[in-house]
């Protein structure tokens, strides 16, 4: 169980095991979209989203995904370092190739080792691939001392991820310092429900060393992967969202991805930072997002949050599975099912949204979605700008509600600003006191926190019931806007 | 049962201490004796070439080794045992079907037959077991039934064990003295030093230990470490039984750990340890009866390892010929079966022929068939079970609120939204206990 991750993930090991006992290379070119093997396919266990696969915030082709915002692409950052330009700025010629999730990560994996002589890869039956398939065949390829199973020790993973890393003097992006081949230290622990023996290590070694040593010694070289989020069939320690519990430890970064394309950009910017980073996987999305994904070496920044509509009437801020949930939820108040209660009732909040807001009774409130993407330390200037225009918040994850990342959210708008920043004397457009005043003296609805309810974990049978899904997040925009 | 006086170890370690601190003079803290030669060593058998030995009592073909002692054994006890152990892969048939068709989410087959049953039947049935997720035979040993397994494997109203909050295979039965098992690995591992403390608090108790089970790649955690060096060093009564099947999920024990297996450790914390073939159950039951005597004697841990090998997948989400040879776990299957050795070791006895073998299959599987029926069909737990269990005593306002906030919810939108109604079916009362809330 523990070290199993969960069943439609083995049935996939099944046909990759007929695959790779002839060839054990090439295997990130593998998409497995179409099964050859349906046969053996036992009935889903609820441990998908049906709606993924046609989400329009997935990029399908390869002018979407080259056209991804703020993607930096590795040759062009080389080519301005060195004040040459050339055709590597632009996105003419570039290739994308179909990966999911699990492909893509696995991608950015073997570009961080084979552009940095210092990468190591290891964690638990990382040598044959990973549970979850994102390691595979990287131990073939780059060998067994760049990529490697350790015994079963979170804490000792951990541990050992940031000495290797403080032997790097890494500075910017420069990984090899004057202290031989240390420096970069991809760590995987198997399960995000499994973090918490290496917590001492993450709070108080990771978080702690540059800071306590004076700026002296860092683990920037440090990123720590982990699946994480609920499938449908994890129960309480295959389910957690354990990210609220990291929101206090400054000098960590904590980041989620939502598609194949986003995690590859986000772990290779996450490998590169000069901060040690916890990078965690929703593993629902393993699978069942499939994007265009380039296959050159790029980067996504950290840091910064995505907005993925564009509206101006409810500002709701979510990350990691949760994302296609919220869009699907933006789909049921533009498109309520006909003739039934989710109808009536969207109709009926709409109403007093219209009454409320002096709007035409043809009018439809449109919802600027965001993604935050870099959880700590998180974007709270964009979710300000945004909230400029909309004046109403919903933020939305999966993990407690209760010393959640939302709660957090709603803490830094309602009790941020100081009195000094009330004043008139920066007006400036990055003063944040200033922004979070006007923020909150603009809101017209308080703040709604949906998350997972505050039960020690993720009940197996109670599932549905628990995370957050489109009805409820509907049912919470509703609440928002009628305000 | 042989019981022997055995003394101390400290008072033998007193003993040899006085004799070699005559003239060289000792060090603070430890009773060493002196030497004037380097001297590094990297063995507790005393010689780096010789591995721990091993105890066996039964050979492949269920012939006693030379020089073995059987326990006492009449036929009745020979066939509970041999019940029991045959069990485990009936239930392991039906419950991995019933996973691949998506009944249930989650299944670890058991295997390591003559371990766990030997094992539970060396233990009284009052001492606690503190388990990883392969000891559901303990649990059968000692009555816990095989409804009480389908319906925790199933989720439904009928389990007891965590009300439908945990995957399958998450047992937990205080009549049985079995603690809840979690996924969490080695956590177990010094809650048992804990536990035993506990037993050695209650006079009543004196006579139980507690029995902690893990596996190879558990005893890599930190907690294994702590667990036993707490329960030596705060004397506890624990017997640690390592079930060392060779595999955590794909990683073999070769990369599990450098040094003479799970035993070894042992003497560095100060512990009697033993190390058994797992795959014998006469040995397996020997070795653990004269582990809790000698627990309950000295009133500290004892550790056992019992040597086998995984024949089966990790668990139902892992395909092990991913990264082992299916002709190794055929051979494996085939040499080295609990099953059979014990078997042929009954017939020799005259105690067991192929009618024997025939009917007890026939009914094993008839009574796991008829669990897994009644199971099936059975209702979940009421969803307000969701929000029970948190805390004892008064209810915090944030368990309430939201409890108030999903009952709302199902009342606005339950009977329209497709998923929740499709869902709220499968629970006892369909939601109603906490629609009508």
């Amino acid at each position: 169980m523990r070290r199993a991750s969960l069943p439609r993930l083995r049935l996939w090991l099944y046909r990759r095991q007929i695959s790779t006992s002839s060839s054990t290379r090439s295997t990130a070119a593998a998409t497995n979209t179409t099964s050859t093997a349906s046969a053996l396919e036992p009935p889903p266990a609820g441990g998908h989203l049906p709606s993924i696969a046609s989400s329009t915030l997935l990029r399908h082709t390869r002018e979407q995904a080259l056209r991804t915002p703020g993607i930096t692409w590795a040759d062009a950052e080389l080519d301005e370092a060195r004040g040459t330009s050339s055709l590597s700025t632009t996105t003419a010629g570039r290739e994308t190739r179909k990966m999911n999730m699990y492909q893509a990560i696995r991608d950015a994996l073997s570009i961080a080792l084979s552009t940095d002589d210092s990468a190591i890869v290891f964690g638990e039956d990382v040598a044959f691939g990973g549970v979850f398939r994102c390691t595979l065949g990287l131990a073939e390829e780059y060998g067994r001392e760049r990529v490697f199973n350790t015994p079963l020790t979170e804490q000792g993973v951990v541990g050992f991820g940031i000495g290797y890393a403080s032997m790097g003097s890494k500075l910017g992006n420069s990984t090899l310092g004057g202290r031989g081949m240390g420096g970069t230290a991809i760590a995987e622990v198997q399960f995000a429900d499994y973090i918490w023996p290496a917590f001492d290590q993450l709070l108080n070694e990771a978080s702690k060393f540059r800071y306590r040593s004076g700026g002296q010694f860092n683990v920037g070289g440090l990123t720590v992967r982990c699946p994480t989020m609920a499938v449908g069939h994890g129960g309480l320690y295959h389910s957690q969202s354990p990210e609220g519990f990291f929101m206090g430890a400054g000098g960590l970064k904590v980041v989620i991805p939502r598609s194949p394309l986003q995690a590859k950009g986000l772990l290779l910017s996450s490998i590169r930072d000069p901060n040690p980073v916890v990078f965690m996987e929703p593993k629902v999305l393993y699978r069942s997002t499939v994007e265009q994904v380039p296959t050159s070496d790029f980067t996504v920044p950290l840091g910064q949050a995505e907005i993925l509509t564009s509206g101006s009437d409810l500002t709701v801020v979510t990350y990691g599975t949760s994302v296609y949930r919220c869009e699907q939820a933006i789909h049921l108040l533009t498109h309520p099912p006909e003739g039934n209660g989710i109808e009536k009732a969207v109709r009926h909040a709409l109403g007093d949204w219209r009454r409320s807001t002096g709007t035409n009774v043809s009018s439809k409130p449109t919802i600027e979605l965001i993604d935050l993407r870099t959880i700590l330390p998180y974007d709270l200037p964009l979710v300000l700008r945004s909230l400029s225009k909309t004046h109403r918040l919903l933020i939305v994850h999966e993990g407690p509600t209760t010393g959640g990342v939302g709660m957090q959210i709603a803490g830094d708008i309602v009790s941020g600003f100081t009195t000094s920043s009330t004043g008139s004397t920066s007006e400036g457009e990055g003063d944040i006191g200033r922004m979070r005043r006007d923020a909150f003296l603009g809101l017209e609805a308080p703040v709604k926190v949906i998350g997972g309810w505050d039960t020690p974990g993720v009940a197996l049978q109670y599932e549905k019931f628990y995370i957050p899904d489109e009805v409820r997040i509907l049912d919470g925009m509703l609440e928002v806007l009628a305000y | 049962m042989l019981r022997r006086a055995l003394p101390l170890r400290s008072h033998i370690l007193h003993q040899s201490a006085s004799l070699s601190t005559r003239s060289p003079g000792r060090l603070p803290n430890t009773q060493s004796p002196i030497v004037s030669k380097p001297h590094f060593f990297n063995s507790v058998t005393g010689d780096s070439n010789e591995q721990i030995p091993a105890f066996r009592l039964l050979d492949g073909t269920g012939v006693p080794i030379e020089g073995a002692e059987l326990p006492e054994l009449d036929e009745v006890f020979a066939r509970k045992l041999y019940e029991n152990m045959q069990l485990l892969p009936n239930l392991d048939n039906i419950l991995y079907n019933v996973q691949r068709q998506g009944k249930i989410s989650f299944y670890v087959r058991y295997g390591e037959e003559a371990t766990i049953i030997g094992s539970a039947a060396a233990l009284a049935d009052d001492d606690e077991v503190l388990g990883q997720y392969r000891e559901m035979g303990v649990l059968l040993w000692r009555g816990f039934g095989l409804d009480n397994v389908m319906a925790q494997c199933f989720g439904n109203h009928e389990d007891t064990s965590s009300k439908g909050r945990q995957m399958p295979v998450h047992f937990g039965s205080p009549k049985h003295h079995f603690h809840t098992i979690s996924s969490p690995l080695a956590t177990q591992i010094p809650q048992a030093a804990g536990v035993a403390y506990a037993l050695r608090r209650s006079p009543e108790r004196s006579n139980s230990v507690a029995a902690c089970f893990f596996g190879e790649g558990a005893a890599s955690e930190g907690d294994f470490h702590a667990g036993l060096l707490l329960a030596s060093t705060i004397p506890s009564p624990v017997v640690f039984i390592a079930r060392n099947n060779g595999f955590a999920i794909s990683t073999p024990s070769s990369e599990q750990y450098y040094g003479d297996g799970i035993s070894s450790r042992g003497p560095g914390y100060g512990i009697d340890t033993i190390r058994v073939d797992g795959n014998d159950v006469l040995a397996v039951l020997t070795a653990v009866r004269e582990a809790r005597e000698r627990c309950l004697e000295q009133g500290r841990a004892v550790l056992v390892e019992c040597m086998s090998y995984r024949v089966g997948h990790h668990s139902t989400s892992d395909d092990s010929f991913a990264y082992r040879a299916r002709s190794e776990v055929e051979d494996r299957k085939r040499i080295d079966n609990p099953l059979v050795r014990f078997r042929l070791f009954m017939e020799n006895r005259g105690w067991w022929n192929i009618e024997a073998e025939e009917e007890l299959k026939t009914r094993l599987k008839a009574d796991v068939l008829k669990a897994f029926k009644h199971a099936e069909v059975q209702s979940r737990w009421e969803l307000g079970e969701l929000f029970t269990d948190i805390y004892a005593g008064e209810e915090p306002w944030n368990i309430k609120e939201q409890r108030e906030e999903l009952s709302r919810l199902l009342k606005k939108y339950g009977e329209d939204w497709e998923p929740w109604k499709r869902e709220l079916q499968k629970f006892k009362n369909e939601g109603q206990d906490l629609i009508k809330e």
